[in-house]
């Protein structure tokens, strides 16, 4: 599939937290906790009536499903205003001033007076069943390989409520997260291609890390993906943390609505129209009363039913891929699941199979009327819920009649993506009366020019410059969050090559190593390197000590030092244990001389163990050898 | 009367809106400083600054201009004045319960207007259980608009109407009546209609919201659903307030109108009830009686006792305490003053003077605590003894707010100033509570 034929189209929203003192409408730090809540509530949110007695399509889909919302909350990071129990109070200056920053830095231009919006958010991720957010910039753009690419707008908005847990009626979530500010970036949908959509993410990032105003770690940057090919929709990715997964996911995208159209040309041809998909769903249990499929079994003894419903001419559609390991019925295996809370559906393109025989879907094709050319699609639950599931199921076959629907999706891990709920209506923000409006002067545009941080490619040239790193390194540490905290390091005398190495390489490896190296504070990274710089610990132990210091947080370098072992040796001990190699190697050294060096400095490392300079045993070592070759 | 077609805008910047004859939700191009904005004129909020305008864009999101001489303002399209369709009303089932709704002004149910962002009140019942549906599975419902007031804007005269109104609705056969109020003065109107409505039939219950309700987390719906099912169903025959119990929304307290206060600026939970347990809790879609003392539901003919004297103050005392204040009260012609003292029911020696001067005049002094919580004991100690020599009032376990509108009411029942304070000590409704009960939390 060549995706340049399909014309593809991909915008981006990038979220990325924000590193201030306060969240964004209260006082409370902006941070997660890693303590147990202290409490719980209960809530349900009802969708807000518009004036056209209309209800918002996405908000009356998340109230119907009937789910009890229970919050977790902690004195540490939440009060009353993300409990929804005290009105908000104003917008956090600093939040404003980082956003103004990145405008500038962007040529977007700032609105005259930034107005706080309501915009209504029903799953619970808001307790208020709303998000609060405001446009702070209109247009600018970004370049990349010499190209433009147009920004549409910089918004300042608080985060959501982090998902605990979803299980049955109701869906967990913890209060940490909610209010934490955010920097928003749309782009315009300029990008052509999956590499395109990848550099200018990339891009955007690195001008929001140049500030070295964000915050750092996993989960603090998150992007949206907005996706169409011609003749398609637009679909909303929400939710991609990795960004390396980013060009894949607008692939598979487009892969996956190419290959709909595709779909809605076969049915056209088999002549499959909106009435004939319309029917109720027949009872089929007695098709399945002794079958050996676990599932429908253990369904039926709970007292339930089998429901089915004929798809006319779907077969070979329905098991069609859409993207890698996605068909049209995981498709409708999502909706199901939405729609009806049921855990999944069986179509007969998958049957016979998972322990469903060729017998009892021949019954059932006889049952349902369904020759060659139809599918069936079966469930197994409490009536009620077949019911409601298998609408969904028809629904989402009926869509498929017409061509892409409109939806919102998630990203999955392998970057293909899975149905999470309909696009929401575009009417669905108020003004946040509660929150004054804050006006952006001339006079303080000019203050925040004067004071802008440099891009990124000019940061890399300088640290290159400076402190004497090559491009590599340099462009690893402008990219790293770490960049403050290195240039703070480095104008204290610590070598830029081992803050460099070490910020970057070294604490990646040992993040991929599962280390928690985000609970590293600045204080505690510092207390490390000087340890080093006094030669208190030799560079080769600081992975290990700021893995201790990792895994025991709030303790000091010195305690990790100790608690390994690290300890430097006196030149006595380092002496007396040179010498004892020697001497233990006495017939080495007789036989090659200077040349036993080599083998001798292997051995004596390996008991030194990091607790001694390599040049003060080199040297000691010489002398030693020296004085027994005689 | 014209209603303003450019709500806020003034001065210059209104007269720029005129000249192009812009009106609110009419599509502008606004030109300034080289950059083109194409959005809906939205309205300017009153308070704020005259030279900002206001533009909803396409995205949905407002955003605030500042007006200049070089701005250019152009009118390329028309406001679609939005026509609500009401949503088709659930169907009624027949033999339910009759609950009477009186609206009083507080907005327990709205609808936002995202064309302007306004938020709209929606007091018919038609509104209500478009907002509410499920109201018509619980009761046969009927709305009337009384009032449209911010409740801390009501006075004694509305108390008249709403218990007027109420008897009204009980008297056309209301199985239950509720009261939409503002939260803020919402303890005050329930004491009220304790006294001037007795030996009721059927609940009087006050609802309302303290989160919005145009927002879904409103608690509203809940408090509604729970008021009406509780207003045709529960076994009490009292006047109550009924809000949430907690944050959560499983369940909904009713509190004994004359023992309620509003404790919290904005909580879900600010009612709370004084030296009383709750009457009853509405969960899990049924009433549980949580008291032992409370008037049953029984057909018995209402008395509606509906005079309230305006001759009344409350003050409040602490440390500096101006006794000249009672002489201003005084002169003013005040016939009743309850005055929130300090713990057990003291205030310093200086006010004594003015008490006396009291006595002498005739006016009634009521004691209660700022403690809230717990009962006035003027024995204790000798500051409490002198109080009861010069005359004052000791109103036992009676909150403040409860006690002004006691002693409103009993000085509108009669000019006996004797009278009036052997009215204030009868427990007519079970106001005072002769056992005080142990709270748990801080109370």
């Amino acid at each position: 599939m060549d995706i340049e034929k399909l014309g593809l189209t991909v915008g981006i929203e990038i979220h990325q937290e924000l590193a201030t003192k306060h969240k964004l409408f209260c006082s409370c730090p902006p941070r997660l906790s890693d303590k147990e809540p202290d409490y719980t509530f209960r809530r349900k949110l009802r969708p807000s009536q518009s004036e056209l007695g209309e209800v918002d399509p996405a908000a009356l889909f998340e109230f119907l499903k009937g789910k009890t919302i229970i919050y977790q909350g902690d004195h540490d990071t939440n009060c009353l205003v993300e409990m929804d129990e005290e009105p908000p109070g104003p917008l956090d200056s600093e939040a404003i001033e980082i956003s103004l920053i990145f405008s500038l830095m962007t040529d977007s231009v700032p609105v005259d007076e930034i107005q706080v919006m309501r915009k209504t958010v029903v799953d619970g991720s808001n307790t208020g069943g709303f998000q609060r957010t405001s446009v702070v910039s209109l247009g600018g753009a970004v370049k990349v390989d010499g190209k433009t690419y147009h920004l549409e707008q910089v918004a300042v908005e608080e985060d959501a409520a982090r998902k605990i847990a979803e299980e049955g009626d109701t869906i967990t979530y913890r209060l940490d997260r909610l209010g934490i500010p955010l920097i928003e970036i749309t782009t315009a949908p300029e990008m052509y291609t999956p590499e395109e959509a990848y550099n200018v993410a990339a891009r955007i990032g690195g001008i929001l890390r140049a500030t070295g105003m964000v915050r750092r770690g996993l989960g603090t940057i998150r992007q949206d993906v907005n996706v169409s090919i011609r003749g398609g929709a637009i679909i909303e990715i929400k939710g991609v943390q990795d960004l390396n997964l980013l060009p894949t996911i607008a692939e598979y995208e487009a892969q996956r609505q190419a290959t709909l159209l595709e779909i809605v040309e076969e049915l056209k041809k088999r002549g499959v129209t909106p009435k004939a998909l319309r029917q109720e769903a027949a009872d089929v249990s007695d098709v399945f009363k002794e079958t050996g499929s676990k599932i429908l079994g253990a369904a039926l003894k709970r007292g339930g039913k089998v429901m089915a419903v004929k798809l006319p001419g779907f077969s070979g559609l329905t098991g069609r891929e859409l993207c890698p390991g996605r068909r049209l019925g995981t498709e409708m295996n999502d909706h199901a699941k939405f729609g009806g809370g049921v855990k999944g559906i069986f179509h007969t393109d998958e049957l016979p199979g998972y322990s469903i025989t060729a017998e009892e879907v021949h019954i059932l094709r006889e049952r349902m009327d369904a020759g060659e050319a139809d599918a069936v699609v079966i469930v197994a639950d409490e009536e009620r819920k077949c019911v409601a599931a298998l609408g969904a199921v028809v629904d989402r076959a009926e869509q498929a009649l017409h061509g892409v629907p409109a939806e919102t999706r998630s990203a999955n891990p392998d970057g293909t993506t899975r149905y999470t709920r309909p696009r929401p209506g575009a009417a669905r923000m108020y003004p946040e009366t509660d929150v004054k409006p804050v006006k952006v002067t001339p006079e303080k545009l000019e203050e925040l020019r004067a004071m802008l941080p440099e891009m990124p490619e000019v940061k890399l040239r300088r640290f290159m410059k400076d402190y004497s790193l090559n491009e590599k390194l340099a462009t690893q540490v402008v990219d790293s969050g770490y960049m403050g905290l290195f240039e703070e390091l480095a104008r204290e005398g610590h070598s830029t090559t081992l803050l460099a190495v070490t910020l970057t390489e070294d604490l990646t490896k040992l993040r991929r190593d599962g280390v928690p190296v985000e609970g590293l504070t600045d204080g505690a990274l510092r207390d490390a390197f000087t340890l080093v710089k006094e030669g208190a610990a030799t560079k080769e132990s600081l992975p290990d000590v700021l893995t201790w210091l990792a895994e025991n947080r709030g303790k000091k370098a010195g305690d990790a030092v100790s608690a390994l072992g690290f300890d430097m040796m006196t030149i006595e001990e380092l002496t007396a244990l040179v010498n004892r190699a020697v001497e233990e190697k006495a017939d080495l050294v007789a036989e090659r001389g200077m040349r036993a060096m080599g083998a001798l400095m292997g051995v004596i490392m390996g008991q030194v163990r990091g607790r001694a300079k390599p040049q003060d045993v080199q040297r000691l070592l010489l002398s030693a050898v020296e004085a027994k070759k005689g | 009367m014209s209603e303003d077609k450019l709500p806020g805008y003034r001065g210059e910047l209104r007269s720029a809106l005129e000249e192009g004859g812009a009106e609110i939700g009419d599509r502008l191009e606004v030109t300034v400083n080289n950059q083109q904005y194409t959005g809906s004129l939205m309205p300017r909020v009153e308070s704020y600054d005259d030279w900002h305008i206001i533009l909803k864009l396409k995205s949905g999101y407002n955003i605030g201009l500042a007006h200049s001489k070089d701005m250019k303002i152009k009118k390329v399209g028309v406001a679609e004045k939005p026509e609500f369709r009401p949503p088709p009303l659930p169907e009624a089932e027949p033999g339910l319960p009759k609950v009477s709704i009186i609206s009083t002004g507080g907005t327990i149910a709205s609808r936002v207007d995202y064309v302007t962002g306004g938020v709209v009140s929606a007091m018919t019942s038609r509104d209500l259980l478009g907002i509410v549906p499920e109201l018509v599975e619980v009761a046969d419902v009927d709305a009337d608009i009384l009032y449209s007031v911010f409740s801390e804007d009501l006075t004694h005269k509305e108390w008249e109407g709403m218990a007027k109104r109420a008897y009204d609705k009980i008297d056309a056969g209301a199985d239950g009546v509720i009261i939409t109020h503002g939260t803020d003065t919402m303890g005050y109107s329930a004491a009220a209609l304790s006294f001037a409505l007795q030996d009721l039939p059927v609940p009087v219950i006050f609802v309302g919201s303290q989160r919005s309700s145009d927002r879904p987390s409103s608690d509203n719906a809940t408090n509604l659903m729970g008021g009406v099912y509780t207003a045709a169903h529960a076994p009490f025959a009292e006047v109550v307030v009924g809000l949430h119990e907690t944050t959560s929304d499983t369940s909904i307290a009713y509190l004994r109108g004359t023992k309620v206060r509003k404790c919290h600026t904005s909580s879900r939970y600010a009612f709370q009830p004084v030296n009383d347990w709750p009457i009853a809790r509405y969960i899990d879609g049924k009433v549980e009686m949580t008291n032992d003392r409370y008037r049953p539901r029984q057909p018995s003919e209402p008395r509606l006792l509906n005079s309230f004297s305006d001759k009344v103050s409350l003050v409040k005392f602490h440390p500096g305490f101006n006794p000249t204040i009672f002489d201003w009260l005084i002169d003013d012609g005040v016939r009743g003053i309850v005055i929130e003292a300090t713990g057990l029911g003291q205030v310093c020696k200086d006010l004594w003077p003015a008490i006396d001067r009291a006595r002498k005049d005739d006016v009634i002094v009521g004691i209660t605590s700022q403690c809230i919580w717990g009962r006035v004991h003027l024995n204790v100690y000798s500051h409490g003894r002198e109080l009861v020599d010069r005359g004052a009032v000791p109103l036992e376990d009676m909150h403040s707010e409860t006690a002004y509108v006691k002693l409103k009411w009993c000085l509108g029942q009669t000019d006996d100033t004797e009278e009036a304070k052997r009215l204030l000590l009868t427990d007519l409704v079970d106001e005072f509570n002769p056992r005080t009960p142990y709270l748990e939390g801080s109370r």
